[in-house]
C-alpha cells in the first residue's frame, strides 16, 4: 500500500468546523502545510470560511483575511502588491476559494487578476456545489447531478475551470484532488516556488452535498480520477501541458455509485456520461499532443 | 461633542504668490486631486476609468510615468475590485487612494461598507454624477449620498484646490480614526472647471501628514486575521465602536483642519458662514453651488436683503452642534441642492430637519430641489429662489425650482 508522509508544520490544526470526514478540509491539510507559516490567507464566504472558524477562534496559523463572494483574486491582489511596496517579497499570498466564489460570482475578478498576472497562489476547492448554503448548484456542477437547486439532475456540463485558466497564458495551472495527496502537495509547492498567478483547481468530496459515506472522501476522489472523470494535469504559460494521472480503465459507473446525487440515474444516462468523459479525455490528450514542443510567444 | 465654524476662507485669489517649494498650477478640479493624491503619498492606487473621473486616474498615469509619483497603479477590471483590492492593501499596512463616480460608485456598494468594517482609512474622490437609468453624465450628488449609511467619512468641495487640500485632510483624519474617507466634488463645474491652483511642496505635506504605519495589520509576523464570523454581542460591540470612531471624525476633522491652515495658510472648516451677521434667511447648501450662492448672498446683501451662506463641507459625520450653534436665532433657512432621494426628498434637507428636531426656537426651514440632474442654478436663479423663500410659507417636503 502506498503511504504518504505529510511535512505537518501544524499550520491546518484539528478542531476546526467542518463535517467529519470533509474533503475539503482535508485538502486545507494539505494545501496550509505545504505552504507553509510565511503566508496570508484570503477566504471568501464557504464551507472553507466555517473550516477557517469563528471569531476569536483560527483553524489556521496564519493570518486569514475573510472577504466577500466575488472579491477572492482582489483581494488577494491588494494584500500582495502591498507586501511588494513593503519590500516584502517573501511572503506567500494564498487565495482559498470554493467553486462557487471561483466559477461563479468571483470569476471576474480571478479572470482579471490573471490577466494582470498578479502574484499569488489561487486554490479553488472545488465540491461542485453551493455547499455553504445548502448545496445548490454552481457551474461547476456536472451534467445530471442533483442538487437542492436542480432536483432533477443539472441539464448542464461543469465548465472546465482549468482550461480557462490556462487560456489566460498563466505560469501555473494544475488540477489535484485529495485522493492523490502526493501530488496536490507537490503541485502546491511548485506554485509557491514560482512568481505570478499560479491556480491550482482541487476536487474535494463534500459528503453531504454529494450523497457519500463518512469514510468516503477519499474513494470517491481517487475513482474521479481513476475513471476519467477528472484526470490530474499541470499546464504551464497555458501551454506545457503534463497529465499526472488518467483513467485507468475503470468505468465512470463505478465513481457515480458511491454517490447518492447520481442515484436517480437509468442506464443511458449512465452511458451518457461515460461518452462524456471518453470524449474530454480524448480531447485532452489531442491538447497535450498539439501543444508538445512549443516554444512560449509572448 | 464639540466643533468649530471657521471663518470664511476661500482659495487665494489668483495673483497670490505661492510659498517657497509650492507649485502654482492651472489645474481642473480633478487634476487638482491628482496632485493632491500625489503628495499624500500613497504606495498603492487601485483605479478603475468613469467619466467625469477619469482625468483624476489619467493624471496619475502621467505623474507615475514622469517618475514624480512613486506608486503601483492597480489598473483593475472593475469598481468593485478596485475597492476589494483597497481595503486589503490597506489593512496590509499601506496608504491606499483611488476614484470613482456614479456607476462606479454603486459597484463598490457592497465593498464601502466592508472598508468601514474592515476600519481601513482608504480616502477615495467620488465626483458627482447622475446614476442611470436613463444614463447622463451631469453633476448629482444622488450617488454619494446614497452611501451615507457605509460608514465613509464624507466631505463635499467647492472648487479644485478645496478638493486638493483635502483629500491631503482626509488621510490625516482617516489615518487617526480608522474609517475610510471620501472627498465629493461635483461632475465637470468642478470636476472639468480650470482655476489656478496651489500644490505645497512635498515637504510641507511630509511634514503634515506622517508614514501611515498602523500597529494592526496582515503581517505574518503579528499573525492577526479580519473578518471571520462573529456572534451577536460581538457585532454590536463592532458597531457601536464604529460609531464612536465616527464621533471623533468631527473633532479630529477641525484639528485636521485648523493644522493645515497653519502649515499651508488654507483653511475650510467642517462647515462655513458667510455674511450671516444679523441675517433674516440662511442659504444651506453643499458642493459646487456653494460658490454660486456665495455670488448670489452679495448680490442680496447689496440689495439690502439680510440673507447669509451656511455651507455644509463635512456630512458624514453629519455635523449636528455646529449646524445648531451656527443657525441659532436665524428665523430662516432654505435648502438648495442638486440631489434627490424619492420618496424621501433632497437629503440635506432631511439631515437638517433631522438635525434640528427639539432645538429651542428653531428656524423654519424650505427644502429647495433646485440642480437635480445637472440643471444650472446660476447666482441670479439662486436670488430669485431666496426671494420666494422669504415670503413663501415652508412645506414639511422638499419642493422642485427650476
Ligand atoms: C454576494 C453574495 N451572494 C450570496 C452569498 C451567499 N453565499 C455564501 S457562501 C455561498 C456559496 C459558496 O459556494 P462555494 O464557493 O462553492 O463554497 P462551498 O460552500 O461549497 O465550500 C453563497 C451563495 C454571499 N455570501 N455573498
Ligand atoms: S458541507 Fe460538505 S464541504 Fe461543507 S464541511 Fe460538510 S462535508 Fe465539508
Ligand atoms: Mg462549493
Amino acid at each position: 500500500m502506498h503511504t504518504y508522509e505529510l511535512d505537518e508544520q501544524k499550520v491546518f490544526n484539528s478542531g476546526h468546523n467542518a463535517c467529519p470526514g470533509c474533503g475539503e478540509a482535508l485538502a486545507v491539510r494539505y494545501v496550509l502545510n505545504t505552504m507553509g507559516p510565511n503566508t496570508i490567507g484570503v477566504i471568501p464566504p464557504s464551507c472553507i470560511a466555517i473550516i477557517s472558524g469563528p471569531q476569536p477562534y483560527s483553524s489556521m496559523r496564519i493570518p486569514v483575511y475573510q472577504t466577500t463572494l466575488e472579491a477572492s483574486a482582489a483581494s488577494a491582489a491588494g494584500i500582495s502588491r502591498a507586501l511588494k511596496r513593503q519590500g516584502k517579497h517573501d511572503v506567500n499570498v494564498l487565495a482559498l476559494a470554493g467553486d462557487g466564489g471561483t466559477y461563479d460570482i468571483g470569476f471576474q475578478a480571478l479572470s482579471g487578476a490573471a490577466e494582470r498576472n498578479e502574484d499569488m497562489v489561487y486554490v479553488c476547492l472545488d465540491n461542485e456545489g453551493y455547499m455553504n448554503t445548502g448545496a445548490q448548484k454552481s457551474s461547476s456542477t456536472p451534467y445530471l447531478a442533483v442538487t437542492s437547486s436542480t432536483p432533477g439532475g443539472k441539464p448542464s456540463d461543469k465548465k472546465d475551470i482549468a482550461e480557462i485558466m490556462a487560456a489566460h497564458r498563466i505560469p501555473y495551472v494544475a488540477t489535484a484532488t485529495v485522493g492523490y495527496p502526493d501530488d496536490l502537495a507537490r503541485k502546491v509547492a511548485k506554485a509557491r516556488d514560482m512568481k505570478g498567478m499560479r491556480f491550482i483547481v482541487v476536487l474535494t468530496p463534500c459528503l453531504d452535498g454529494w450523497g457519500v459515506a463518512d469514510d468516503g472522501a477519499v474513494r470517491v476522489s481517487r475513482l474521479a480520477v481513476d475513471t476519467g472523470f477528472f484526470p490530474l494535469y499541470e499546464v504551464e504559460d497555458g501551454e506545457r501541458y503534463t497529465i499526472n494521472h488518467g483513467p485507468k480503465g475503470i468505468p465512470v459507473e463505478r465513481y457515480l455509485e458511491q454517490q447518492k446525487r447520481y442515484r436517480h440515474l437509468d442506464e443511458d444516462q449512465v452511458k451518457e456520461i461515460q461518452a462524456g468523459v471518453d470524449h474530454r479525455w480524448s480531447l485532452l490528450q489531442a491538447r497535450v499532443e498539439s501543444m508538445a514542443g512549443q516554444a512560449r510567444i509572448r | 461633542m464639540s466643533a468649530t465654524v471657521a471663518t470664511p476662507r476661500r482659495s487665494p485669489p489668483a495673483n497670490q504668490a505661492p510659498a517657497p517649494g509650492d507649485l502654482r498650477l492651472l489645474l481642473s478640479g480633478n487634476h487638482a486631486v491628482s496632485y493632491g493624491a500625489m503628495r499624500a503619498r500613497p504606495e498603492v492606487v487601485p483605479i478603475y476609468p468613469i467619466t467625469p473621473q477619469t482625468p483624476i486616474a489619467e493624471k496619475i498615469s502621467d505623474l507615475q510615468l514622469a517618475g514624480d509619483f512613486d506608486v503601483d497603479l492597480m489598473t483593475a477590471e472593475s469598481e468593485h475590485s478596485a475597492m476589494s483590492a483597497c481595503i486589503t492593501a490597506s489593512l496590509t499596512g499601506v496608504r491606499v487612494f483611488t476614484a470613482t463616480a456614479s456607476q462606479g460608485l454603486f459597484l463598490m456598494h457592497e465593498m464601502l461598507h466592508y472598508a468601514s468594517g474592515a476600519r481601513a482609512p482608504i480616502v477615495m474622490v467620488n465626483v458627482n454624477r447622475t446614476i442611470g437609468s436613463p444614463w447622463g453624465f451631469w453633476p448629482d450628488q444622488t450617488d454619494s449620498l446614497a452611501q451615507r449609511d457605509t460608514g465613509w467619512i464624507q466631505y463635499y468641495t467647492e472648487n479644485g484646490q478645496e478638493s486638493l487640500d483635502t483629500v491631503i485632510q482626509a488621510f490625516k483624519v482617516a489615518e487617526e480614526v480608522l474609517l475610510p474617507a471620501m472627498v465629493v466634488h461635483e461632475a465637470f463645474y468642478v470636476s472639468h472647471a480650470l482655476e489656478p491652483v496651489t500644490v505645497p511642496s512635498q515637504e510641507r505635506v511630509d511634514a503634515y501628514l506622517p508614514r501611515f504605519d498602523p500597529p494592526h495589520k496582515l503581517d505574518t509576523e503579528i499573525g492577526e486575521s479580519w473578518g471571520n464570523v462573529v456572534n451577536q454581542d460581538m457585532f454590536y460591540r463592532h458597531r457601536k465602536d464604529l460609531g464612536a470612531a465616527m464621533n471623533q471624525v468631527l473633532e479630529a476633522s477641525v484639528r485636521a483642519d485648523a493644522d493645515y491652515k497653519d502649515a499651508m495658510g488654507r483653511g475650510y472648516g467642517i462647515l462655513e458662514k458667510y455674511r450671516t451677521e444679523d441675517a433674516d434667511m440662511l442659504i444651506v447648501a453643499f458642493g459646487a453651488m456653494v460658490g454660486s450662492a456665495r455670488v448670489a448672498v452679495d448680490m442680496l446683501r447689496a440689495a439690502g436683503k439680510a440673507v447669509g451662506l451656511l455651507k455644509i463641507k463635512l456630512f458624514r459625520p453629519f455635523p449636528v452642534e455646529a449646524v445648531r450653534a451656527a443657525v441659532a436665532g436665524v428665523p430662516r433657512l432654505v435648502v438648495m441642492e442638486r440631489n434627490f432621494s424619492p420618496g424621501g426628498g433632497g437629503v440635506l434637507h432631511q439631515e437638517l430637519k433631522a438635525a434640528l428636531y427639539g432645538m429651542p426656537d428653531p428656524p423654519a426651514v424650505h427644502g429647495y430641489l433646485a440642480g437635480v440632474g445637472g440643471v444650472n442654478v446660476s447666482p441670479k436663479k439662486i436670488v430669485e429662489l431666496a426671494e420666494k423663500a422669504l415670503t413663501d410659507e415652508p412645506v414639511p417636503d422638499s419642493v422642485w425650482q427650476r
